[in-house]
């Protein structure tokens, strides 16, 4: 690991090199009233100057003062989207004279550009490492995820503010970004300078920093840098107490709590498609009109639905209240059983895009709290 | 032996196979569900590559004598002449799908079930006994048994798509009863309630559209009807909390399918 500087105007030129390797680059920018990730064609495109509030069911998109390019969290959207798109045709076969002529599309050679993803934070290193682990590390590889995974280019940032819903310390997945990138940022903006600590994470990270105007870090910018995701640390007021978890939750699966919950959810599975590690999906079998060609599709899919559990003779999950104890239950314990990991990173997008602003924190608390 | 059997499959194939027949009703609508099978154009050809459309009125004068393999019933039922002819529908079909919320929920013409439709038709007629209307305006499935029912105002093309090449491929049709904010989410779009404010039916409506409203930054009306499992009244206690008043609360749920009955019974909470 090696340490650089550089100065904020020559974030452009990072871009550019990155680019320059023939990298598809994906950044944060602010569209539809929202940070979002998208193709991004330097630096002109990142969110400068803005930031979001964020809180029980609520995003606001705000203008700062600087120009501040990273000072903002966890958007609507994750870089699961890249990785795991929510809509993928899978499998195409035609009616032949022979029988079937088939084709899976995971088995074809990529066609498009490696992806770099620009200005990911840690919590979503730690989903990005989780989907991994998932799709690539157990007994079936997904070959559609393993197919764009392949060769990304990761530049990862340091959050240097917390969000209004963010409990990454809790989940031991930030704010410092630790593994998992080829250069990690981050940015320093006060009366005298705006710049970037740059920490290497691999060769080709240190590779594409040698292009690109950058001194050594000097001791007082590291000391800076520490201080700064110190201060990010200090400022995040949601917990969950992680110790023991997983019992307390199967300990208690008739808990008041989940029945009182199971009132206010609304069923409408948007934590679920903005959590950066839900990995569920369905399937689904198309026809032509004459019956030649059929097509299967791959879509996101959620535990809230009652199709989801659905079973000859009906859904398994059919109440309110066993949908939502299963997805917080998956999360903080059978996923430990499951995958060695907890199934949640802390990012906060599930408080903050439930339409009705259910906590997951505080679920956890108040089933804590008082166990049955 | 051999070649006589080889011979009569032949001619078997060759004999011309009878295309399934599909016949359009209406009864009280605007007629823009139908229209949306116009709207399929190119594909409309592919599907008459399949099926015999057989009486199909918006698009052709030709009808053809029932019975009718697949039905598309359009519209609600308000009048004693239509209860009766809805069964004669049913009587010449052997599989008979609902298209649009007037025939799945009664329409927007069923705000009238919450009011006295006689005050109506003194209000707005000038000769009323010429009138002869139902108290209530209610779905197909009220009056027959319905195989399988196409929710939208209207509804969504590639939809009745789907359920048109599912009959004739002996298929089950990919039609989903989870939210709105699915498409949303899929499709990435940000969602306008976390992030203006109220109001979306979204969260308690049924997908369908491919999330059109949003996709134009205007909140769900909701032309779907309720999701599975809707919480309409955790939704809306959300919304008091943010100042949303009871009147438009009644507004928002008195839509296209108002007489749906989570709609419904949402509405009526709100009612003064």
């Amino acid at each position: 690991m090696k340490i650089f500087v550089f100065e904020c105007a020559e974030l452009d030129n990072l871009i550019a090199a990155i680019k320059r390797r023939r990298f598809k680059v994906i950044g944060p920018t602010v569209s539809d009233s929202a940070i979002i990730y998208a193709e991004i064609a330097g630096a002109s495109d990142l969110p400068i100057g803005w930031t979001d509030e964020q809180a029980n069911g609520s995003y606001r998109l705000k203008r700062r003062d600087d120009n501040a390019v990273f000072a903002w969290n966890a958007g609507p959207q994750s870089w699961k989207k890249f990785l795991f798109p929510p809509v993928q045709k899978i499998f195409i076969t035609n009616k032949s004279t022979k029988g079937f002529d088939s084709q899976n599309l995971g088995e074809q050679t990529p066609g498009e550009s490696r992806y770099a993803f620009f200005g990911v934070r840690s919590c979503e290193l730690n989903a990005i490492a989780i989907q991994d682990k998932i799709f690539l590390e157990g007994p079936y590889i997904d070959p559609l995820y393993r197919q764009k995974r392949a060769g990304i280019f990761i530049v990862a940032v340091n959050c240097s503010q917390a969000g209004g819903t963010c409990f990454c310390d809790s989940m031991q997945t930030g704010p410092k970004a630790v593994s998992g990138f080829d250069i990690a940022l981050t940015e320093i903006l006060d009366d005298k300078r705006h710049c970037f600590v740059a920490e290497t994470g691999t060769a080709a990270g240190e590779e594409i920093l040698a292009s690109i105007k950058c001194t050594k870090a000097a001791d007082e910018d590291i000391t800076e840098a520490k201080r700064i995701t110190d201060r990010t640390r200090v400022q995040i007021h949601r917990k969950v107490d992680t110790a023991d978890l997983k019992n307390v939750l199967y300990q208690n699966s008739e808990h008041p709590r989940w029945e009182h919950t199971a009132e206010l959810c609304l069923t409408c599975a948007n934590c679920t498609m903005v959590c950066p590690t839900c990995f569920c999906t369905t399937v689904e079998d198309v026809t032509d009109i004459g019956g030649k060609q059929a097509e299967r599709i791959r879509k996101w899919d959620s535990c809230f639905m009652l199709d989801f559990s659905y079973i000859h003779g009906g859904s398994v999950r059919a109440s309110v209240k066993s949908r939502y104890r299963q997805w917080v239950t998956h999360k903080f314990a059978s996923w430990l059983d499951q995958f060695g990991t907890f199934g949640c990173v802390g990012c906060g997008r599930c408080i903050t895009w439930c339409p009705v602003g259910i906590d997951i924190t505080e679920e956890v608390k108040a089933i804590r709290e008082k166990q049955t | 032996m051999a070649t006589k059997n080889k011979k009569s499959v032949k001619a078997a194939a060759q004999k011309k196979i009878r295309k399934p027949k599909l016949a359009v009703w209406k009864f009280s609508s605007c007629d823009g569900c139908q229209l949306s099978l116009l709207d399929c154009e190119d594909e409309l050809l592919t599907v008459a590559e399949y099926i015999e459309i057989a009486n199909f009125p918006e698009a052709s004068r030709r009808v053809i004598k029932g019975p009718y393999d697949i039905s598309l019933v359009e519209g609600s039922i308000t009048t004693p002449h239509d209860a009766e002819r809805i069964h004669q529908v049913r009587r010449q079909s052997k599989f008979l799908v609902t298209i649009g919320a007037c025939a799945t929920a009664g329409g927007i013409q069923a705000l009238r079930n919450f009011k006295d439709v006689k005050k109506f038709i003194s209000a707005v007629y000038a000769n009323p006994k010429f009138i002869e209307t139902l108290n209530k305006s209610t779905p197909i499935a009220d009056h027959v048994f319905v195989d399988f029912e196409l929710r939208g105002c209207p509804v969504n093309k590639y939809q009745l798509l789907e359920v048109i090449n599912a009959y004739l491929n002996g298929r089950k049709p990919n039609t989903p009863s989870y939210s709105v904010c699915v498409e949303c989410k899929r499709r990435g779009i940000t969602c306008g309630l976390v992030a203006h404010g109220p109001t979306c039916l979204g969260p308690v409506t049924q997908a369908g559209c491919d999330a059109l409203c949003p996709s134009y930054h205007r909140g769900c009306f909701g032309c779907f009807g309720p999701k599975e499992t809707p919480n309409t009244s955790a939704l809306c206690a959300y919304w008091q909390t943010l100042g949303v008043k009871d009147e438009e609360l009644l507004r928002l749920f008195r839509g296209f399918n108002a007489y749906a009955e989570a709609f419904r019974k949402e509405s009526e909470a709100h009612e003064n």
